[in-house]
């Protein structure tokens, strides 16, 4: 089995890499191949770079409380562009945004508390279910 | 159990034989080099740290709000935190700004915002941090600008400017330009308040950044210190004295869990600035030498499990930055894992200074723990560490050559995963993380609620006030800034003009983009 493809990105104005740089070492770790985009990444990036990489996965970061307004606007380019590709959130993200994230249409929510172990297996448990 | 946070071996007791001979000279008396026992002779003694809690959300008014809660409930200064616009150059009108408008800080466009921030608050009593970098001359200019239509003269002006671009790209990345005209930038803001602004600190070199984002204490230290080189020998090189600007530089350090090895690294601090100044700048002022520094308690360190564990962890942090002897302090709120500080939350965190301040003893005599065998070891362990780690930074080509290389953001990237894999393994213990763990959700107050408004809001203002403006005016101010800065002249004075005609934040950082160009980041693998 080809291992799982993952591109990482923080849309946004925000900053804090922190998290989403120990993530993407843990998914390597664990057998992933990861394509870290960096800061500032706007939607149309992203997604251009999930196609170019054929990723499983897309990954976003958020810790400046923006993530439901910069969710939406990942999402809506998802939809454009017909792609199929979960998307998975991580940040400062409180219980009740979380519900609100996999209400737009998020495959998972991993807010700040989260452990890594999780973190990786719920990602890489995504990209099997699409490769599969 | 057996090593410091930093990977400094502890033994179960330390005696005399653990201190190196020669202790009174690497001590001094407080107040006198090399400084390590705190850089004024009474200390608390004489006057109390600044209590100076980080706060700033949606418009000027909302942000004066909380600002008068926290003056009304003792806090003796003020921190302004701007939201991201703000910090990378765009109005709230911009399509870019849009979803981060008020968020993380205070959404500022004009000079007019920067005076309604400050509205009922005398700026010649009470001095201001401002937390921010790339913007730092912008927001200067509007603030000398509040403070004229105060009446108070800028030379009167207390507080300090973050103004550390290099630590961005290491760490913060809240960065526009590329590296070496955002130095330039820097500078020129330095430059201009070494005679301008006499009560001013128009720098703050920052490790808290670095070590937020996953270093350790030593390599806090020693890139701290090589920024400060770096700066110092950019303005030495543009034909300043160092004796001229380094007394008004100030420092910005974490104190975060290990009590007794962050207690050390600020006292090694002091001493490495000391010597760092004398040794390679030839400092004739001792104050040159003098490290003053702002400590903010770790944010990292608080966990979204059992939050309230975390006013137990602020209050240790909030001592050791007090034994450390800080000049400043700032106490998280125990709710930041999930929001900005919720009003119960900051009164907790000022509460905690206070207590500390003035129930727990600790104030009463200068650096308390000067000759505890232990501290004194550690402290000058980190001091030979973090000095040999400066030096792999000098043959690096300095700060500016390793950042750009990204030398420390290695660093930092492995030490962030180093410890996230030792909390997940269980060998770092985090109560209520990874041990002493509870299913049930710990109730947590009332929680901060973001006015979603905020950006429209505030956006329309903007516009009613670059409406009323005189356009003639403000675009030949503008043009002065872009002169100044394709000919390198010093871009303050122009920026002053500038603000005073009512140009905007996103307008003047356009003016700067235009002539430096944007910085992207290269990825890190």
């Amino acid at each position: 089995m080809s291992p799982t493809r993952v591109l990482l990105a923080k849309p946004g104005l925000d900053g804090h890499d922190r998290g989403i740089k120990v993530v993407a070492m843990a998914l390597r770790d664990a057998g992933a191949e990861v394509v870290y985009l960096g800061l500032r990444r706007t939607p149309e990036e992203i997604w251009r770079a999930a196609v170019d990489e054929d990723a499983d996965v897309v990954g976003i970061s958020v810790l400046s409380g923006a993530h439901l307004a910069l969710t939406e606007d990942l999402l809506a380019e998802r939809a454009r562009l017909g792609a199929a590709t979960p998307v998975v959130v991580g940040g400062t993200i409180p219980a009740e945004d979380a519900e609100a994230l996999r209400a737009l249409g998020v495959e998972a929510v991993h807010p700040v508390g989260s452990r890594l172990t999780d973190v990786v297996a719920s990602v890489l448990a995504l990209g099997e279910r699409r490769t599969a | 159990m057996d090593a410091t946070d930093a990977g400094i071996p502890v033994a179960t007791v330390y005696t005399q034989d653990d201190v190196a001979a020669g202790l009174a000279e690497r001590l001094g008396a407080p107040g006198a080099p090399p400084f390590t026992r705190g850089p004024y002779p009474s200390m608390y003694r004489g006057r109390l740290w600044t209590m100076r809690q980080f706060a700033g959300f949606g418009s000027a008014e909302d942000a004066n709000a909380r600002f008068r809660f926290l003056l009304e409930r003792g806090q003796t200064a003020l921190s302004v935190a701007f939201d991201l616009p703000t910090q990378l150059g765009y109005d709230s009108a911009d399509p870019v700004a849009r979803a981060e408008v008020g968020r993380v800080g205070v959404a500022i466009d004009t000079a007019e915002d920067m005076v309604d921030l400050f509205a009922g608050i005398p700026l010649g009593e009470i001095s201001v941090n401002f937390t921010i970098n790339a913007t730092a001359p912008i927001i200067l200019a509007m603030y000398l600008v509040a403070a004229e239509r105060q009446g108070v003269a800028h030379a009167d002006l207390a507080g300090t400017l973050q103004n550390d671009i290099l630590k961005e790209f290491l760490a913060r990345k809240t960065f526009i330009y590329p590296p070496a005209p955002s130095i330039r930038l820097s500078c020129d803001v330095i430059d201009y308040a070494s005679s301008a602004l006499p009560r001013f600190n128009p720098i703050s070199i920052t490790g808290y950044h670095a070590r937020e984002a996953g270093c350790d204490a030593v390599q806090e230290l020693a890139l701290t210190m090589a920024s400060a080189i770096a700066y110092s020998e950019a303005l030495v090189a543009r034909g300043l004295a160092f004796d001229a600007f380094a007394p008004r530089l100030s420092f910005h350090f974490a104190t975060t869990m290990d009590l007794f090895e962050e207690v050390a690294k600020l006292r090694a601090a002091r001493r490495l600035w000391y010597r760092i100044a004398t040794e390679r700048f030839d400092a004739a002022d001792p104050a040159s030498g003098r490290l003053r520094f702002f400590s903010g308690n770790s944010g990292t360190t608080l966990t979204a499990q059992q939050p309230l564990n975390n006013i137990v962890r602020s209050t240790i942090q909030c001592l050791g930055a007090v034994l450390g002897g800080a000049q400043s302090i700032h106490v998280m709120g125990y709710d930041e894992a999930y929001e900005i500080p919720s009003e119960e939350a900051v009164t907790l965190s000022l509460r905690t200074q206070q207590i500390v301040a003035l129930e727990s003893g600790v104030a009463r005599t200068a650096d308390p723990l000067a000759g505890s065998y232990f501290v004194e070891a550690l402290t000058d362990e980190l001091e030979a560490r973090a000095g040999a780690l400066l030096a792999e930074l000098d043959a690096a080509g300095g700060a500016t050559a390793a950042i750009e290389r990204g030398i420390p953001q290695r660093w930092i990237a492995e030490s962030a995963y180093r410890l996230e894999r030792e909390l997940a393994n269980g060998e770092r213990p985090r109560v209520g993380v990874n041990v002493h763990v509870t299913e049930d959700a710990e109730p947590l107050g009332e929680m901060f609620a973001p006015d979603p408004s905020v950006a429209e809001r505030h956006a329309a203002r903007t516009g009613e006030r670059v409406a009323a403006r005189n356009a003639a005016t403000c675009a030949a101010a503008t043009d002065a800034v872009a002169a100044a800065a394709r000919d390198g002249g010093n871009v303050m004075p122009p920026l002053l003009e500038a603000a005073r005609a009512g140009a905007t934040l996103g307008e003047l950082a356009d003016v700067f983009r235009s002539a430096f160009g944007e910085f992207r980041e290269p990825r890190p693998w």
